[in-house]
């Protein structure tokens, strides 16, 4: 196979993927947020919460519009430049993906239209519903898209079938309780709930910096601080570390992020910084801390956290006992009755993804040198000076972020919206959420190689047969159909939140926008 | 532990699911697409624009599901089609994927600016999410009739050895041409009772009465092109309705007018090319006689009818090659295990009657016709 086509594939996933996610958890945490202002508003009917909601929903639109649109690549991009993994693995991985779009697109889509259009055609509770509507819907989505996804990382419930030379499902309850699919989904919506709220406490600082719109300012900072405070904690304590003691592919990628060569005494303590070499195959001037790592991912004092080499070695071992199931079903294929060939397939059927690491440098696994297992086995290290650099931002930021949010809450809790070296810093805050999200998902994604699905398919099997000119085709034209709906996005962001909660009939009331409106109680 | 219905009747069931949730894409969507197709010719000034906009505005996200879902389901029951045709058709999806990510931008962003050169711009992104689509299916449907080059190995890769121009040869066209016509008459004749009466409507009726007469035209052009231009494929030797989903386990053929065997089997099937028929028929009757429910219901009728003509002429085969007959896809053989098959239909059972229930509430509270006047005074229209 080409390895061009491989590497332009995954550039492709990459960037759409990627460029989709900015989008996605702001929608999922701004959707929460305009529930929690409409129930303010439906409670205590005060005009101002209904001012608030609309105009964060303002903002939800313009977002909301580009995450539908370029979630429509997403759904297809499987079988467009992932042929082979979709029939490899569609009998498992096709259902949530159809679920998502039952239980979720429907509800989200069909709502969203009369959340925006409903106002004067809805009474108050029933519009609340319908906006409640909208964010169960995109969160929804969240839990099926990372049901999906948590399978690719930890693949329960399913066999090979060498009849149809492809993954079926065997036990459909596994995979939708798959556990890292679980953390997955809690720790992903919580992201999204903390990028929501910095960019509400950002934007809200903002209008407190230059004295206009104070008194949403002042409600939508609350709102913000308190609903991010909670979000902070959850991304951090359920981060889903808790899935990486499962699986030896799941223990490689905490073994990588961690540049941890070599399996420790229990418990293991955790890098803080230092600077991995994968030549030396060692990490440089580390600074340890005793004991940390093995509690973090063991919860136990005795649990190992195994290192690099000794993941290494097992793999070898997979391998060639991969080879026997891949020779069995080679012979399957000429005869499906042969029943030494089945049940030799039997013994080693969980092996067979091991073998086909080895299409790498032979057409024919079972003709592979000892020299070939051996790179072969190597090749399950993801790339470790990555991951653990990408690892320590986002975990650094995410710690950052608890920091940030309990200033915010005491600061609202005291009413003190007037600290200036806070407002300043919460404007310059507002991208670093999507610095931790991506970096996140290159963290996940990135640490699941060599893998298409762990220990199943290999990426480089899982491509479609296409041409370099087709995928740099599609690469240029979505970049510059991404890039230029980025500027426009942007824009039109811009310009609504400088035009700020006025509605469009309406002439803004000179330069009292605050006038009429009930003061908070402590003012 | 097997599931309780028979894997034969469970590949029938999706089979017949898989034309539910096209019909349902073509009937909903179908109109959202006809709709913003016509915008540039059946409204003239801003104000008109915003109406056809606005028509659809409020539930053409919802509606656009069906096409995601119809993705999600493909690769869900019908992987091996999944994998095949989107990378077969890998420029031409990329085509129609541009053109639809143009829509959401387009209706939500094209309001946010007053400049006419800003909003003249968008107008034209929505024709071309419009009708780019509409064509670029048509094109693909014409093509799974005549067969997909493509083969698979032993390993069941697929291999695709057509190009994007490959695809347009003069039946695709038709094809083509046929599906641009049925959603431009489906997106008139919504626009006939979701448009106040005044010259917007008027000029959507012009166009929709074109539509319905090219709608039959065409259909009949292309049924004359299947049993003349020789198209069809036949299944050879015995099938195994309960088989491993293996195209090597079938053998297949190309046999010239095989798509026209299933109604000398069953001649009831002969009810769908009717209805392909007289569901345009009767749209062009609702729309001279300015009876705008019979236009939708035969707009909707006809796009049943062309659709399922489709699907039940082409029966078992829901994909087959051109270059290596034996590599094509049909309903015994390329379907997901029978255990997946199971568990979707409940999760279709349980979900769908939701969705459609929540649907038509949605499409309830927002009845009634568009307005100018509603236009320039509702602050939350686009």
């Amino acid at each position: 196979m080409d390895m061009a086509v491989i590497e332009l594939s995954r550039l492709q996933f990459a960037l759409t993927a990627l460029y989709h996610f900015l989008f996605v958890p702001l929608t999922l945490g701004l959707s929460f947020l305009l529930v929690i202002m409409e129930s303010i508003y439906v409670m205590t009917g005060r005009e101002i919460w209904r001012t608030i909601t609309r105009f964060w929903g303002k903002l939800f639109g313009i977002n909301f519009a580009l995450g539908v649109a370029t979630g429509i690549t997403m759904e297809f991009q499987f079988g467009m430049n992932w042929s082979y993994y979709s029939h490899y693995v569609g009998d498992i991985f096709g259902a949530p993906l159809a679920i998502e779009g039952l239980m979720a697109f429907f509800l989200e889509a069909t709502f969203v239209g009369l959340m925006f259009f409903g106002w004067d055609k809805l009474s108050k509770p029933v519009h609340l519903l319908v906006t409640f509507m909208v964010a169960l819907g995109t969160n929804l989505s969240a839990l099926w898209i990372l049901v999906a996804n948590g399978w690719m990382q930890h693949p329960v419930g399913s066999r090979f079938n060498p009849e149809t030379m492809r993954m079926e499902v065997n036990d459909f309850m596994a995979v939708l309780f798959n556990p890292v699919a679980q953390a997955k989904f809690v720790h992903t919506v919580s992201a999204g709930y903390v990028c929501a709220s910095v960019f509400v406490l950002g934007i809200s600082s903002w209008y407190l910096l230059r004295g206009k719109w104070t008194a949403v300012a002042k409600r939508s900072f609350t709102v913000a601080a308190a609903f991010g405070l909670a979000s902070s904690l959850s991304v951090v304590v359920l981060g889903d570390e808790s899935g990486y003691a499962l699986t030896d592919n799941q223990k490689m990628k905490l073994a990588a992020l961690e540049a941890m060569w070599h399996t420790e005494p229990a418990p293991a303590g955790i890098t803080v910084i230092g600077f991995p070499s994968v030549a030396d195959r060692t990490t440089h001037f580390e600074i340890k801390l005793p004991y940390l790592l093995g509690l973090i991912s063991t919860r136990s004092l005795t649990g190992e956290v195994t290192g690099i080499e000794e993941l290494v070695q097992k793999a070898g071992v997979h391998i060639v006992s991969g080879i026997e199931a891949y020779d069995a079903v080679e012979k399957l294929k000429m005869d499906r009755n042969d029943m030494a060939a089945r049940e030799q397939f039997e013994r080693h059927k969980s092996d067979l993804g091991h073998a086909l690491l080895l299409k790498r440098y032979v057409e024919d696994p079972r003709t592979a040198t000892p020299e070939q297992i051996a790179q072969a086995a190597w090749d399950t290290v993801p790339n470790v000076p990555v991951m653990f650099w990408i690892f320590r931002v986002m975990a650094g930021l995410g710690f950052f972020f608890i920091a940030f949010f309990g200033v915010a809450f005491f600061l609202a809790t005291v009413r003190r919206f007037d600290s200036r070296p806070f407002l300043k810093t919460a404007l310059w805050v507002i991208p670093l959420p999507w610095v931790a999200i991506e970096f996140g998902w290159l963290l996940a994604e990135i640490g699941r190689q060599p893998w298409a699905i762990d220990g199943v398919l290999p990426t480089f099997l899982g491509a479609s047969s296409l041409t370099v000119a087709q995928i740099w085709t599609t690469i240029a034209g979505f970049t510059i159909l991404y890039g230029a709906l980025a500027v426009i996005e942007v824009r039109l962001m811009l310009a609504a939140i400088r035009k700020g909660p006025v509605e469009e009939h309406e002439i803004p009331a000179g330069e009292g926008p605050d006038e009429g409106y009930a003061p908070l109680p402590a003012e | 532990m097997a599931p309780p219905i028979d894997y034969e009747i469970l590949r029938l069931i999706w089979w017949a699911l898989l034309g539910v949730l096209l019909i349902g894409f073509a009937l909903t969507d179908g109109f959202d697409l006809g709709t913003t197709a016509l915008l540039p010719f059946v409204a003239k000034d801003d104000a008109e624009r915003r109406m056809v906009i606005n028509s659809i505005g409020a539930t053409w996200e919802g509606n656009q599901v069906w096409f995601i879902l119809g993705g999600g389901a493909i690769f869900a029951a019908w992987p091996f089609v999944y994998a095949v045709s989107f990378s077969g058709f890998y420029l031409a999806m990329f085509l129609v994927l541009s053109a639809l990510i143009l829509r959401p931008v387009g209706f939500k962003y094209r309001s946010k600016k007053t400049d006419p050169v800003w909003r003249a711009r968008w107008d034209w992104a929505l024709f071309i999410g419009g009708f780019v689509p509409a064509l670029v299916f048509g094109v693909a449907v014409g093509n799974v009739l005549t067969g997909i080059p493509f083969r698979l190995d032993g390993d069941l890769r697929a291999f695709y050895e057509g190009s994007l121009l490959g695809l347009f040869h003069p039946f695709s066209l038709l094809a083509g041409l046929l599906s641009v016509a049925m959603l431009v008459l489906h997106g008139a004749s919504w626009l006939a009772i979701k448009i106040e009466r005044g010259p917007v409507h008027d000029r959507a009726a012009r166009f929709g009465r074109i539509a319905a007469i090219a709608s039959i035209a065409l259909f009949a052009l292309g049924g004359l092109f299947v049993w003349k231009g020789g198209l069809g494929f036949r299944i050879e030797g015995l099938v195994d309705p309960h088989g491993p989903s293996n195209p090597h386990f079938t053998q297949s053929v190309a046999v010239g007018g095989a798509w026209l065997d299933n109604y000398a089997r069953h001649p009831w099937m002969i009810l769908a090319p009717l209805l392909g028929f007289l569901g345009p028929a009767l749209a062009l009757l609702g729309i001279i006689r300015a009876k705008e429910a019979l236009a939708f219901g035969g707009s909707s009728l006809g796009a049943v009818g062309i659709i399922s003509t489709v699907g039940l002429s082409m029966f078992p085969f829901i994909l087959p090659s051109s270059i290596d007959p034996a590599s094509s896809l049909t309903v015994w053989n390329a379907s997901s295990s029978h255990v997946t098959l199971f568990i979707m239909l409940v999760a279709t059972a349980l979900l769908l009657p939701v969705v459609l229930l929540y649907t038509a509430w949605v499409y309830k509270v927002l009845f009634g016709r568009v307005t100018r006047e509603q236009v320039g005074s509702n602050p939350d229209f686009y």
